[in-house]
């Protein structure tokens, strides 16, 4: 090592990750630090890489839908979404109105679950040990609804192409139901242990500010853009499945803080509620898996389906040449492009505000290492 | 009977004797208090915590030492052997020495030393020299973040924790612990008679009781230790017995500051409506009760705390300390002694 002439101006390089508890995965963060302050940090990717692109192009579309699921264990039903809808598009194959209204139920618990996965892990980023049994007992209820279902706690392989596996039951929309009310009674109970309390505030609050102008460069979707006012929803925005028939809000906050990210994902956890709700109410009879799905899914063509994931936009690119096979799949991941803030985000912010940025960022490593 | 009763308990061996039961209840408080920890975190956080091994879990803590016990102490390639080494001594020995001079009874007590604040002031503040050496001696840079932190943290609370014992000092105008608990007799009707009952005293014991948790490193002041930012911080390296020797070291510094708190500000082994009088096995008995009671109320405070709040920033700890905690003691100390000087006109 060459001795820096100027004590004052020494750095360190401090090396946070592949292993680290709050990187939340396989993430490796190589942190210029002055002090208790940040310089710079460069989040490094690649530890978790498993080629989810190339399986697509190897194996038909039936064959890679187990694994999508595998991509993002909090909300894997959304990346499921998308890729049924993609090849259904390409293919022009109808889908019953049963199954949609099906997809968005089970999709929108996910999202729950997925929101309180983020809540609790956010919490114990910040030291709070607490919150994230109390998230997860009731996410444990989402997951029990839906395993009793699908049969899958966590990498759900429950939609098809043509519609879903298998048709809900009434003790499935009876639990989903004592679900949206047990959660509407459980939200003040989480807004009173952690909203208000003055040390989450104040690390929360001014801490890892995204502008408007910031969250469009880097190309931000999620509750990260609609925390900084922008209510880019694509459920809203370029409609997809049923969502057109639902009425529930976009929450947004103009402040663009951690705060601003923690109160929209709390906001939307009510709003997905609401849909359950409503899914439930308005669910169509008839058949769940499309009557005229060929065994070979042959498409040709490429299309870019869009679905809004509990962290943002997700998209699946796929170009197809005629086989049941795509040629060419590209998946557009939101904790990708959320990622790409933290490098902007953290210059000269202290360690323990990198900490709170990257779990308001909800980042979920094998989407962004797919 | 008497005979060897006398001769255990007065010097030369007494002294031994003494210090073994004291070296005994500090061991036994730390089992306990591990185990008391993990069923009530447990209980906070809607689990049943351990219950495995045992009825209801109580074994749960022997278990776990034998398997700190029986793991390799690993010293990483580059640290300071002999420091690695001293760090977790330092850690736990001080607090189990300064416990010697807590009175637990009006008999139960090693020695009485008239410097008996000061004493334990001094031998706290060791804390924070194992901490700097831990973290110095591991060569991690995580530890060493650790261990700049504690430094920062602890010296910079030290100073209200001090003002704070000062207030109760100027109060009763001694440094022996066996004065406070003296001074704060009598019934509650008529007067004050806890010095944590008048408003400075209050004001004393809420500093005493927030700069004791950062003293002790315990959330929401884990600064040294913040998990989620610094992996394990000043112990990420120590493994076995090494962790095992500041985790109890942390229990016991938790004890200390508790029976201190209890003595200086809580009215020591008293009631605070009638005093014990006479001597005698049971009122002794009773009064070693209270204050257990006491102490272990304050610790379960503590845990409670620790379970429900998120950790604080460090600026954030430091302005706190530096721009709240300093100013509100050092006021808090000038009220108290124009208040007694008035009184004495």
């Amino acid at each position: 090592m060459i001795p820096n002439p100027d004590p004052t101006q020494e750095t360190l390089v401090l090396n946070m990750g592949p292993q680290h508890p709050s990187t939340h995965g396989v993430l490796r963060i190589v942190l210029k630090m002055d002090g208790e302050y940040v310089l710079e940090a460069e989040p490094i990717l690649g530890y978790g890489h498993r080629m989810h692109e190339k399986m697509g192009e190897v194996r038909n579309h039936k064959g890679f839908y187990a694994n999508v699921g595998r991509m993002d264990y909090g909300g894997a039903l959304s990346f499921g979404h998308g890729h049924v809808l993609g090849v259904e598009r390409l293919s022009s194959i109808e889908v019953p109105e049963r199954a949609e209204y099906i997809r968005v139920l089970t999709t929108e618990l996910n999202r729950v679950a997925s929101h309180l996965l983020w809540f609790g892990a956010y919490l114990l980023d910040l030291g709070a040990f607490t919150p994230i049994l109390y998230a997860f007992d009731d996410r444990e209820f989402i997951l029990d609804l839906l395993e009793h279902l699908t049969g899958a706690r966590i990498t759900f392989s429950y939609f098809r192409i043509g519609g879903v596996c298998c048709d809900v039951d009434d003790k499935f929309l009876d639990g989903a139901k004592i679900f949206v009310k047990r959660m509407r009674e459980r939200l003040p109970m989480y807004h009173k242990l952690v909203t208000g309390n003055i040390i989450f505030r104040k690390r929360a609050e001014d801490v890892g500010i995204v502008t408007r102008d910031m969250a469009l460069k880097y190309g931000a979707t999620g509750p990260v853009i609609r925390g900084c006012g922008i209510d880019y929803d694509i459920r809203k925005t370029e409609p997809y499945s049923v969502y057109p028939d639902f009425d529930f809000d976009i929450p947004t906050d103009d402040k663009g803080d951690c705060m601003s990210r923690y109160k929209v994902r709390m906001e939307e956890i009510e709003q997905s509620l609401r849909i359950i709700e409503q899914a439930i109410e308005k669910l169509p009879e008839g058949p769940v898996m499309g009557e005229k799905v060929p065994k070979k899914i042959k498409s040709s063509g490429d299309c870019y389906m869009a679905v809004e994931a509990a962290r943002g936009e997700l998209g699946y690119y796929l170009a197809c040449d005629g086989t049941d096979t795509p040629y060419r799949m590209k998946i557009r991941s939101p904790s990708y492009s959320n990622l790409s803030l933290l490098k902007e985000l953290t210059s000269g912010i202290l360690l323990s505000d990198l900490v709170s940025v990257m779990g308001s960022l909800d980042l979920v490593i094998p989407e962004i290492d797919r | 009977m008497s005979d060897l009763v006398n001769l255990l308990f007065t010097p030369p061996l007494g002294i031994l004797v003494a210090v073994l039961l004291v070296v005994v209840f500090v061991f036994t408080n730390s089992a306990v208090l591990v185990y008391v920890e993990r069923k009530l975190c447990g209980h906070i956080q809607r689990r049943p915590g351990p219950y495995e091994v045992g009825p209801f879990g109580i074994l749960q803590t022997a278990i776990d030492g034998l398997k700190l016990m029986g793991k390799q102490i690993l010293i990483p390639n580059g640290a300071d052997r002999k420091l690695f080494m001293l760090a977790p001594i330092l850690s736990f020995v001080p607090p189990i020495v300064a416990m010697i001079v807590v009175p637990f009874s009006d008999s139960v007590q090693v020695r009485d030393l008239d410097i008996g604040v000061l004493f334990v002031l001094s031998l706290a503040a060791v804390n924070v020299l194992a901490i700097l050496i831990a973290g110095w001696a591991s060569s991690n840079k995580y530890a060493l973040f650790g261990a700049i932190r504690a430094v920062a943290q602890n010296v910079a609370y030290e100073i209200p924790l001090l003002i704070s014992l000062l207030t109760a000092v100027l109060w009763t105008g001694s440094f022996k612990l066996s004065a406070f608990v003296d001074a704060q007799t009598g019934s509650v009707l008529e007067g004050a008679n806890w010095f944590v009952f008048t408003p400075w005293g209050f004001v004393a014991f809420m500093v005493y009781f927030i700069t004791g948790m950062a003293e002790t490193n315990r959330a929401p002041f884990d600064m040294p230790e913040a998990e989620s930012e610094l992996t394990a911080g000043f112990h990420t390296e120590y493994s076995g017995m090494g962790f095992g020797l500041f985790f109890l070291g942390e229990y016991t510094n938790m004890l200390l500051m508790a029976s201190i708190a209890t003595t200086l500000f809580l009215g020591g082994y008293h009631l605070p409506f009638v005093t014990l009088g006479g001597s005698g096995f049971f009122i002794e008995l009773m009064q070693v009760c209270i204050f257990l009671l006491k102490t272990y109320g304050l610790i379960f405070i503590m845990i409670w705390i620790r379970w429900t709040f998120p950790r604080v920033r460090f600026d954030q700890l430091m302005n706190f300390c530096w721009k709240f905690l300093i100013p509100v003691s050092m006021i808090n100390l000038a009220v108290t002694a124009i208040v007694l000087k008035l009184g004495e006109l």
